[in-house]
Formats: C-alpha cells, sequence, structure tokens
C-alpha cells in the first residue's frame, strides 16, 4: 500500500484514513505493508502504541520531502522560486523518486495487490504494477478538483491522476460525490468506480485530560462554534467567517473557533478583522489528539462549509465528541450521516438560521448529538476494509 | 387471522351457519390536512406572524396540497361513495374530519365540502367528534382539549347540520381517562387501535367498556383487515397481491361467529392518495358492499348505529396512551426525542398568556400550532419505520421541522410581548 502521510505526521483526514482503513484492513485478516515516501521524524512511543494490537503492519519508508494538500497558490508560498506555472519543480521530482523506489520495494516484496492513495501515491503504484504485474486499486480521497474548487486545475497533477485511474484495475473513491466527479472529469466508466465511504475511530478518540478549552468563557454564558480544517478554498472557512458575523448579528454572546492552518490563514484573518468580528474568532491553530478531541467538546455545534468536500472525517469526530454538526450539502460525509444539519457551503443565510436555532434551544442540539452520535457507530472504518477486502476480490478473480 | 370460514369450521359451517352473528362492517375514514409550518427562519421573528402560508412549489404548501389530494382522493374517492349510498340504501360509513381541513376545503376546495355534505344529507354517512386543531391537546391541557372540541362540533353542525355523537381522539389517541371523558361530555362511542399487545386475547371484533363508565361502547380498530387495505393494497410483492373486493369480503365473512363488528379504520387518503388511482383501489371501494352484501346476513353501520346494537362484551383497561401508528402504537412518532417534548411543552406552557390576551388571531395562531402533524415532522425513528414517516414528511429532515416550528413559535411569544398588559 502506498501513501504519503500517516498519524501523527498527517496534515489533514488523508492520515487520519490511511490509519483507521490499514488497522481495520489487518483486523479483517489482510497483511498490509505500507510504503510511505520519507523517514518521518515520528513519535516511536506513539507509533509502537497504536500499531502494537496490529502485528502484520509494516512501515516501509523512503527518503523524500512530500505536503500532501497542496495547491499552485500554496505552492508559491513554500517554494517562492519556483515557477509558478508548474506544480512544484521538486515536488514532481519526489514524486518521481518516489515512483522509482517503489518499483526497487515491490520487486523485494511479496504481495497480491497494489493499493495506492492519491495523486502523490500513484506513480509508485504504477511503477509498483509494472515490475510485479500485481493488480492496482486507486484509491481516491480527492481530485484536483476539490482541492483547487474547479478553478486553476493544475495540468501536471491532472495528468497525473488521469494515468492513475485510467491504468488502476479498480478505482475506489470515498463517496458517491467524488465517484460523480471522478466520472464526469476523467473519463473513467461508472463500473469501474466503487464507492468505499470513510469511517471514524471510536478508540482514536476519548483519549487525554477531559479539560475543557475555553472553559472561561463558556461560563460566562458564551456559545462556541467551531471549524477544524485547513484554511484553503476547498474548505469553506471564508463562509465560516461570514457566517460569523451573520450570526453575531443574532446571537453576540458566540465564540467562533478556527482549528487549523493554511494558506487562507492570512486572508481569513483580515477578513474578520475587516468586518469587526476580529476579536470573537479564535484562531487556534493546527490540533490534534487530545486538545482536538477537548475542542469538539468545547464546542456546541461544529461547522464543515467545504466547497467541494470528498469525504470529512472531521464531522464524524465530532459527534463521537458529542457535538452536534452542520455539513455542507457539497461532501461525501453528507451521504453517510443523517442526524445532521445540510446546508449548501454558499447559503450562509440558511446556515446562520440553522446554527442561531441550535445555539438558541439546547434540547434540539440535544437532540441531534444524541442522534448524530448514535448513528455514528456505525460507520466503521471495519465496514470500509470489509469493502476494500471485496473490491481486492473482485480484482483478483479477473487478472 | 383466519382467512376462510371452511378452514374455521370446516364442513360444520353449513350447518351451525344460522346460529352465528354476522360481523357489521363500520368503516371509518380520517380527514385531515394540517396547516403544515413555512420555513420560517430566526430572521422573521418579529417580522411576519403569518407560519402557514407557504406559496412555493414544494409540499408545504398547504394549497398546493389541498388542491393535490383533493383531485387525487377527495374528489374522486366521495363520488364513488356517493354512488355506493344509491345503489345500496344499506350502506354505511362514517367520517372524521378535522376542523383546519374543513377549513381549507372551504378556502381552496369548496368541491370537496359540496361532496361531504351530499354523503351526509344521504343519512347514511355519520359524522364523529374530534379537536378541530388535530391536537394532543387531551395529554396535555384537559381545558384546552374541551375547547378544540366544541370548535370542532360547531364547526360540524355549521357545515353539516348534525351533532357528533362518537369521539375519536387525534391519530386514534386513547387511554381510560378519555373513555371517561367521553362519556361524560354525552357521547356514544369512542374510537382506539384494537392493537393485540394491550388485547391479549381479547378481540377486536367486540365493543368493550372502559373502566369506571357505564354506558359507552369503546371501538377497536381491526388493523389487520384495516391495513391489507390502507397500506398493503398496492405492495405487489404481498402474497395476498393483488386484493379483490371478493377476496376481502370474504375474509370479513370469516369471523362470522368469531365477532360481532369487523372496524375498518383507515386515513380517507388511502384512496388515491396512499393507494393510487392505477392501484384499482376506487374499483375495490366501489365493489366492495356489493361482495360483502354476496353474504345476506352482512352489513355495513354507521357507529352509533353499533353502539345502539351491540353489548359492550367486557371492561377493557388500557391505562397508557395507545395510537394507531407505528410497530410501538404509542405516541413516540410525536413525543419520542427530546426536541418534539421540548416544542410541545413550548407551545403549551404558552396557554396562559395567550388566553389571557383575549386575541383572536394570537389564540389562532396558537391552536395550529398545536396540530399533531407538527410534531411528527420532528420524528427521528427513521432507521426502524422510517419509511412512513419520510413520505409523509414535507421536510428535508426532522430538524428542518424542528427549525421552522421552533421559530414560528417564537414569534409568536414576540407577539405576546407587544400585547399590553392590564
Amino acid at each position: 500500500m502506498f501513501g504519503w502521510e500517516f498519524p501523527p505526521h498527517n496534515s489533514g483526514g488523508l492520515g487520519t484514513a490511511c490509519f483507521g482503513l490499514t488497522r481495520a484492513l489487518a483486523q479483517a485478516g489482510a497483511e498490509v505493508v505500507f510504503v510511505l515516501p520519507k523517514r518521518f521524524l515520528v513519535s516511536a512511543d506513539f507509533l509502537r502504541f497504536r500499531f502494537a494490537e496490529i502485528e502484520n503492519v509494516k512501515f516501509r519508508r523512503v527518503p523524500g520531502l512530500l505536503y500532501p494538500y497542496v495547491t499552485s497558490e500554496k505552492y508559491a508560498e513554500i517554494r517562492p522560486n519556483a515557477n509558478s506555472n508548474l506544480y512544484g519543480w521538486s515536488l514532481l521530482e519526489e514524486v518521481q523518486l518516489y515512483a522509482e523506489r517503489a518499483a526497487a520495494i515491490a520487486a523485494e516484496e511479496d504481495f497480491d495487490i497494489i493499493h495506492a492513495h492519491d495523486w502523490l501515491a500513484y506513480p509508485a503504484g504504477l511503477a509498483a504494477k509494472r515490475v510485479s504485474g500485481k493488480p492496482l486499486v486507486v484509491h481516491v480521497h480527492a481530485t484536483e478538483f476539490d482541492r483547487t474548487g474547479g478553478t486553476g486545475v493544475n495540468q501536471e497533477v491532472y495528468a497525473i491522476e488521469q494515468a492513475g485511474m485510467q491504468q488502476a484495475d479498480q478505482i475506489v473513491t470515498v463517496s458517491g460525490w467524488t465517484k460523480n466527479i471522478v466520472e464526469k472529469n476523467y473519463n473513467v466508466p461508472s463500473e469501474k468506480i466503487k464507492v468505499v465511504h470513510n469511517g471514524v475511530d471510536l478508540d482514536g478518540l476519548n483519549f487525554g485530560p477531559k479539560k475543557i478549552p475555553l472553559a472561561a468563557l463558556k461560563q460566562a454564558g458564551n456559545k462556541i462554534v467551531l471549524f477544524v480544517g485547513r484554511i484553503t478554498l476547498q474548505k469553506g472557512p471564508d463562509y465560516f467567517i461570514q457566517l460569523a458575523q451573520r450570526v453575531l448579528e443574532l446571537e453576540p454572546k458566540t465564540y467562533f473557533v478556527v482549528a487549523g492552518s493554511g494558506d487562507m490563514e492570512a486572508q481569513i484573518i483580515r477578513e474578520a478583522a475587516r468586518l469587526g468580528i476580529a476579536e470573537r474568532v479564535i484562531f487556534a491553530g493546527f490540533l490534534r489528539g487530545a486538545e482536538l478531541e477537548a475542542m469538539y467538546r468545547a464546542a456546541d455545534i461544529y461547522i464543515l462549509p467545504s466547497v467541494s468536500e470528498p469525504f470529512g472525517i472531521t464531522p464524524l469526530e465530532s459527534l463521537v465528541a458529542g457535538t452536534p454538526v452542520l455539513i455542507s450539502k457539497q461532501s461525501g460525509v453528507a451521504e453517510v450521516v443523517k442526524h445532521a444539519l445540510k446546508v449548501d457551503f454558499w447559503d450562509v443565510e440558511e446556515m446562520t438560521n440553522q446554527v442561531v436555532t441550535v445555539l438558541r434551544h439546547p434540547p434540539f442540539q440535544q437532540t441531534l448529538a444524541t442522534y448524530g452520535q448514535q448513528e455514528v457507530r456505525k460507520v466503521t472504518w471495519l465496514e470500509a476494509a470489509k469493502k476494500c477486502l471485496e473490491v481486492y476480490q473482485s480484482v483478483l478473480r479477473f487478472s | 387471522m383466519a382467512r376462510s370460514g371452511e378452514e374455521m369450521f370446516g364442513s360444520l359451517s353449513i350447518s351451525v351457519k344460522v346460529l352465528l352473528i354476522m360481523p357489521a362492517v363500520c368503516m371509518y375514514f380520517q380527514v385531515h390536512q394540517p396547516l403544515r409550518v413555512k420555513k420560517y427562519r430566526v430572521f422573521d421573528i418579529g417580522q411576519d406572524g403569518d407560519y402557514f402560508n407557504d406559496d412555493s412549489e414544494t409540499n408545504l404548501n398547504n394549497k398546493r396540497i389541498v388542491h393535490k389530494v383533493a383531485e387525487k382522493c377527495y374528489v374522486p374517492a366521495s363520488k364513488v361513495l356517493l354512488d355506493l349510498t344509491r345503489r345500496y340504501p344499506e350502506f354505511r360509513a362514517n367520517f372524521s374530519i378535522s376542523g383546519v381541513a374543513l377549513e381549507q376545503f372551504e378556502r381552496w376546495s369548496p368541491e370537496t365540502i359540496d361532496l361531504l355534505q351530499q354523503l351526509v344529507a344521504t343519512g347514511q354517512v355519520e359524522i364523529l367528534g374530534e379537536t378541530y386543531h388535530h391536537s394532543l391537546s387531551f395529554f396535555y391541557s384537559p381545558p384546552e382539549f374541551e375547547h378544540q372540541v366544541k370548535l370542532h362540533a360547531a364547526k360540524v353542525k355549521k357545515l353539516f347540520g348534525v351533532k357528533p355523537k362518537v369521539f375519536r381522539n387525534t391519530e386514534l389517541s386513547y387511554r381510560n381517562d378519555l373513555g371517561t371523558w367521553a362519556e361524560q361530555a354525552g357521547y356514544d362511542g369512542v374510537l382506539t387501535e384494537g392493537w393485540d399487545h394491550w388485547l391479549g386475547w381479547k378481540s377486536p371484533n367486540f365493543l368493550y367498556r372502559p373502566p369506571g363508565t357505564k354506558k359507552i361502547k369503546l371501538f377497536l380498530k381491526n388493523y389487520k383487515l384495516s391495513d391489507d387495505m390502507a397500506f398493503r393494497f398496492g405492495e405487489r410483492t404481498w402474497r395476498e397481491w393483488p386484493l379483490t373486493a371478493e377476496k376481502f369480503a370474504h375474509w370479513i365473512s370469516a369471523h362470522n361467529g368469531a365477532g360481532e363488528i369487523i372496524n375498518l379504520f383507515m386515513d380517507y387518503e388511502t384512496f388515491g392518495e396512499h393507494q393510487w388511482a392505477d392501484s384499482g383501489i376506487f374499483d375495490f371501494l366501489s365493489a366492495l358492499p356489493g361482495e360483502v352484501y354476496k353474504h345476506p346476513d352482512n352489513r355495513f353501520l354507521t357507529l352509533s348505529e353499533a353502539a345502539r346494537e351491540f353489548e359492550a362484551r367486557d371492561e377493557l383497561d388500557l391505562p397508557s396512551i395507545v395510537t394507531w401508528a407505528d410497530t410501538e402504537r404509542d405516541l413516540s412518532a410525536w413525543t419520542g426525542n427530546e426536541m418534539q417534548t421540548y416544542a410541545l411543552k413550548t407551545i403549551y406552557d404558552l396557554e396562559p398568556v395567550v388566553l389571557e390576551t383575549e386575541n383572536k388571531n394570537l389564540i389562532e395562531s396558537w391552536r395550529r400550532l398545536q396540530t399533531s402533524d407538527h410534531f411528527y415532522y420532528m420524528c427521528t425513528k427513521w432507521f426502524a419505520d422510517g419509511d412512513v414517516h419520510a413520505y409523509f414528511n414535507p421536510y428535508a429532515s426532522p430538524y428542518e421541522a424542528f427549525i421552522a416550528y421552533i421559530n414560528a413559535v417564537a414569534d409568536l411569544k414576540w407577539r405576546l410581548e407587544q400585547v399590553p398588559r392590564s
């Protein structure tokens, strides 16, 4: 299995998904060799702790410098000297290097099937397929169309994605939403795509101290509305700020917490200031683990205003923590959670209407939380792993 | 359920037949359309005092729904029944029609009113009593309940010139104290669900006596036969499909000796709305009396006639609330989650303040917000018996139903605050 990030060295849901899926696959009886591009400075304790129970997951690392969620704008920020027409001279080189090393690893290893997660790993998957002759499954967690919001699609990345999807034996998408995007934009027949919704780890949360952040604010009668995710176009942080402005007109005793970082961070801070709500918007930075869980618990409602969200694991984590969610209709997670508020990402008025009603009526908030929490228990990685095994079996039958 | 007389009695059936009492058939059709709350938003509080005037192309548009259901059900079904009253002078049927439905028909479907009036004028169709606003007020505010029953009786008197003699509470909800109340209020009968879990060995095909009453008769819905018509009729996977009038009449006759009365209670919308015309439901209805009358002793009765004719065979103790809804047959579709109980409490807590204003508009808004459907739309029992709930829900989710409702109530509160206090 080829991926490029793994907790705790993940910048978003992709690493979380790789962790959840591989652990469940191992539980379901699959032996997984997980190839990472780089020797990360991982917290060995954490890793050992996490994987002690799943002995048959092996980690292979190749050196590299990869950043999973990159847009051309972000790339210009990271590499100001790079030619902005290229996605990144170094990045694409690294992807090629990763593919070369992947071929070498594939020649050494004994396996039945190759599974590659998202575009940075597709060339590695294809290389492994070439040297081994084994079938390739590509797993689409996001496409270039999600990352860019549909404008400014990078042609080189698009070409890599298309090569991966067309040469793969089977495509797995994390939602029906993403399946539609793949069908529409990558010229792949519907039959070749199988939807495997992500899951959520119930034991991955619920650890650490129970100290509630922002406790003083809450005790003073303030409500907390939470955004968790990269501060980037795809995630709709600008809609979150517009929401904050409208909600504050009706419910002034509310704080808006932005947990994450990203290329639009400076822009969002400026926007909050321009709207005169800066003191009501708290930037918490990138949170993980116990800190993130505590933030979910502190919040009265979690918002996912994504413009295009292939899946969206964070609302599931919020529900596990007992905090109700409002999710964009333009998300995969909306396909698996019924007990949630659902709004078009652009409909800030309706979002405001729903959020204010939650803040004003605690029994409503409680009902959403109770049923959402019950429901999310059924959205497991084991289900996802079982579906992946079905995909493997069908691919192996035809190869 | 016994499906055939032969199976039950074998060769004895011919010799004992003369000794058996043939069961009478009581058909009661519920007619109700709520005034659905439009997509009322937080921004509308204090700005818009009309909660029920959605004019979109959605199922929140009450006028649109009345037009649609009148065309598909009320008009054609009433024509079939009128025809039946002419063909069979002995044919009988019963209706319960909520006040909010009658009001909407007066505004948007006078033809429905006219046909219902013609039916009642035949003397073959009885009108039952219920709450004007199709509310659950019996369980939340007895004085308010009595008021709504009086409002309904006045409306029925005005439109049909009759006084209801038999009572049915919203969603067939019932508890012992409703039986006691109905007797004191002068009714001859009261209706509820005949659910096995409460009946034990007792049969729904007899009349019963609520504890502590003397004269009033308790009618129990035969849910198996009723649901064969109302729910299963058009279901092609059902092993009895297609259900013919002949077969159904045979099932009714199979109860000879095993009961005195078969109560077929269902929504009137069964005809043409829940079961579409192309399922053959109208032909079935039209053919049913003829098939039932093929057994010469069989008859149809109004509920009042049945209450006069049959004795209560036993006392029936129903101390907890019974309804005709879902597999639980309780109020959980209306009160099963926290937002529902909160919404109900919020609206009934307003009672003293609303009544104190003596303002007709405010009181009427408050009553319209008591209609049980508002709370039904907030039902979260989606995964167990969800299909029925989703089908009847004009909102995208129970949560959107709550949002519209609670913000309308917030506006009503705001309007109440504007009324000068003496």
